[in-house]
């Protein structure tokens, strides 16, 4: 398994040297992708609502971004009178460092990472939680009333989407558990985020985890405060939450954390759901070269990311009460059944099938429970109803 | 740290809070055109709201008193400026009820086509609208805009202009339609039914959208009359009241219609009966043009200038947001004494406080939109 040679000077270097190149390329990778994810999500969006997009900087509009980077980093850095000066200055720092963290854990590739850590799926969740103190600091710092309360929407969805995510994340866990051991005895599970990867070599754990993924997708969406969880960031309510004050390159930093956020969270669930960089290589045999582990990855976090601009183009926002009882009342029991079920079925050591089969059904209520109402459609019937009804005609 | 203005005054230690202002508004993506409201807010829950109004205040009534009776035509499409066709209609009738005048039968029927496409229009504003406010991200928005620019593309071959006609006369219309009209106008209903068919599966056939409207802030029949209330918004509470039907103007006796109504009176049934009338809008442009006589369009009598004895009336017209009432007055001379104007808009934003208070700040916004307000009626 390659994950033996990850960590090993990459080329040739002593290991702190290697760290820091390490660090620039995904430093690097992480601005490039950042500025293409926003012309990207402009592209997808305005596709979405007919229209056409950034199209006149450079072919097809493709430096768009760049110019978008430049203008912000050129405007004036505004701190309004009342806010309090180094709270409201660090705040982007604060934010977007913990996102920065998470980047240096993350596989790539089976030898493409900053660190293989032994503990990195605790690593990453332990990090982001770090992020609310950031958007705390830019909420009271700014002085503002609406950077107030998205301030405190934001800390407290983030603090309680955290548990189902990081529940969901623990039931595969457990499943790595189970495939560990080369005899087929239930094993201890691995946090090992490229072990987690190297084990979906024959199938995504997406296969074995449906439910599992739906929470995680869903609570992914609440914490990087994306439709139809962008509460705290409600331009229609509080005109832009948190970092409504912030202009210029402090508002660039918030932009940033946003969409990079967005981008290791994609890769971060390529990776423990879909496969990361193991399958389907893994599947036809085939060693494969690491720019190919490389591309799988990166088109796994694509989808995932496109699936987020299209929930963001068709689905109207939760209201906070709403928010905070689906969590607590529909995702929470459901990553607890879903951790339950696995429970049972490892303990007992049943087939991997009724791992499966188990959590779809699992799944299937969610989805279910999501959808009950809109699944009778009201609009036909009431619509056709109000035709009939009121004064006959004349 | 941070210190608010309230914290400032106000006795706060840990156990004594103060309640927060927030001000929503003149700028600000939810308030629809330069509305203000300042919400105080005890964490998310509204517990008053005070109302602004007047930064559209161009002072129509006052104008319309020193220009004469058609030069005021372009003030008076600027009230309800999404729907400039239903107010002309109402200022237009208000001046030949004043004068005696006798409009062409063709102008009328034309007139009505003209006023219930405006009503579409304003309609899909509404829905477009609403559904930012939900917070789709502008889809609606969009979707809304597409609909709106086939009925305005269609105006400007009528008349000349897309928003602000100024298309009707007083005892008729400017001009005749275009030769192509028919199907002109069967094409746009096409794509305007589609069009309410993809609002149906974005919004309404959404749960988080029901989720969020169904049971906001109802309305019963006896507060909505004790309020004033008019148009979608007394329709929504059961009650079938309609200027066309109660006291029908023009050739609307003539066409069959319903009126859509709702149960609960709440922000979702608001909604589905603006949805509902745009369908059955669609259905009396469709008679219309069946019925349609051939003819004159305009009152040939007519004088070079109007000028009209002592006179006095008040015309009710169903527009766009609800009764839309002219109170004219005439004492000789070429200008009118007095043109008074009830709008509708102002009397369902008077409500606004009783309907707020008490809800979610998101819920203030959401209620807000569904009184589908337009400010340049408001402030006039």
């Amino acid at each position: 398994m390659p994950i033996d040679s990850f960590g090993d000077a990459l080329f040739g270097l002593p290991s702190w040297i290697d760290a820091i190149i390490r660090i620039v390329l995904v430093v690097l990778a992480m601005t490039v992708v950042v500025i293409y994810l926003t012309y990207g999500e402009r592209k997808v969006v305005a596709r979405f609502q007919q229209r056409l997009g950034p199209t006149e900087t450079g072919p097809a509009g493709l430096i768009q971004g760049l110019a978008d980077a430049l203008k912000l980093v050129t405007k004036e850095d505004i701190r309004p009178t009342n806010a309090d000066r180094w709270v409201f200055e660090l705040a982007p720092y604060a934010t977007f460092i913990p996102v920065l963290m998470m980047l240096m854990a993350l596989p790539f590739a089976a030898d493409w990472g900053v660190r293989n850590l032994t503990l990195g799926l605790f690593y990453v969740f332990a990090i982001l939680g770090l992020n609310i103190v950031g958007i705390l600091m830019a909420g009271l710092g700014s002085g503002n009333k609406y950077a107030l309360l998205g301030g405190v929407r934001a800390a407290a969805q983030m603090i309680s989407y955290e548990i189902p995510l990081v529940i969901s994340l623990l039931c595969v866990v457990m499943i790595t558990g189970a495939d560990a051991n080369p005899d087929g005895s239930n094993g201890v599970g691995s946090l090992n985020l490229n072990v987690i990867a190297a084990l979906q070599a024959d199938r995504p754990f997406l296969v074995l985890q449906p439910l599992a993924f739906l929470i995680f997708f869903t609570a992914m969406l609440s914490e990087l405060h994306r439709a139809p969880f962008d509460i705290p960031v409600a331009e229609s309510e509080i005109v832009g939450g948190y970092f409504v004050e912030y202009s210029g390159i402090r508002w660039s930093m918030f932009q940033l954390t946003e969409y990079a956020s967005m981008w290791g969270f994609s890769v971060f669930g390529s990776v423990v759901f879909l496969g990361g960089w193991a399958w389907p290589y893994g599947m036809f045999d085939w060693d494969a070269p690491w720019w190919a582990q490389l591309a799988a990855t990166m088109v796994k976090s694509l989808l995932f990311i496109t699936l987020i601009f299209w929930v963001r183009t068709t689905v109207p926002r939760l209201r906070i009460d709403q928010l905070m009882s689906f969590c607590w009342k529909v995702l929470l029991p459901m990553s607890i059944l879903q951790m339950a079920m696995n429970g049972v079925i490892l303990v007992y050591d049943w087939p991997q099938e009724l791992l499966a089969a188990s959590s779809a059904a699992g799944a299937a209520v969610l989805i279910a429970i999501i959808i009950r109402r809109a699944v009778r459609r009201p609009s036909r019937d009431l619509v056709g109803t109000y035709k009939t009804l009121g004064a006959p005609a004349q | 740290m941070t210190v608010w203005p309230e914290a400032r005054t106000g006795e706060v230690d840990d156990f004594n809070t103060v309640d927060m202002t927030i001000n929503v508004g003149p700028q600000h993506p939810a308030t629809h055109g330069v509305f203000r409201m300042v919400l105080t807010v005890d964490g998310e829950m509204v517990v008053d709201c005070e109302p602004y109004i007047g930064y559209l205040h161009r002072g129509l009534e006052k104008l319309t008193e020193n220009h004469d009776y058609r030069q005021s035509m372009g003030w008076w499409d600027r009230t309800d400026y999404l729907a400039g066709m239903c107010c002309e209609f109402a200022y237009c009738m208000a001046v030949e009820k004043l004068a005696g005048f006798e409009v062409p039968e063709r102008a009328e029927y034309i007139r009505v086509m003209m006023a219930e496409l405006s009503r579409i229009l304003s309609h899909f504003m509404f829905l477009g609208a609403f559904g930012a406010d939900v917070g789709s991200f502008g889809t609606s928005f969009i979707y809304a805009w597409r609909e709106r620019e086939r009925i305005y593309d269609f105006f400007e071959e009528v008349s000349g202009d897309r928003m602000f006609p100024t298309y009707f006369r007083p005892g008729g219309v400017q001009m005749d339609l275009p030769e192509n009209y028919e199907s002109r106008i069967r094409e746009l209903l096409g794509w305007l039914e589609q069009g309410l068919e993809d609002f149906d599966g974005l919004l309404v056939g959404n749960e988080i959208f029901v989720e969020r409207c169904r049971g906001l802030s109802p309305v019963t029949p006896e507060q909505a009359i004790n309020w004033g209330l008019s148009g979608p918004m007394i329709r929504a509470t059961g009650l079938a009241h309609d200027i066309r039907r109660a006291e029908p103007y023009s050739v609307y006796p003539r066409l069959k219609f319903n009126i859509p109504v709702g149960r609960n009176g709440d922000v979702f049934d608001r909604f589905m009966v603006r949805m509902a009338e745009a369908y059955q809008s669609m259905k009396i442009v469709e008679q219309c043009l069946e019925q349609i006589p051939k003819g004159l369009v305009l009152n040939p009598d007519l004088p070079k200038t109007l000028r009209i004895a002592d006179a006095e009336c008040y015309v009710r017209t169903e527009g766009t947001k609800g009764e839309y009432g002219v109170y004219g007055m005439a004492r000789g001379g070429v200008n009118p004494y007095r043109m008074k104007l009830r709008s509708p808009s102002f009397c369902n934003l008077s409500a606004l406080r009783e309907m707020v208070v008490g809800h979610y700040v998101a819920d203030a916004i959401i209620i807000l939109g569904s009184l589908d307000i337009v400010l340049g009626e408001v402030d006039k």
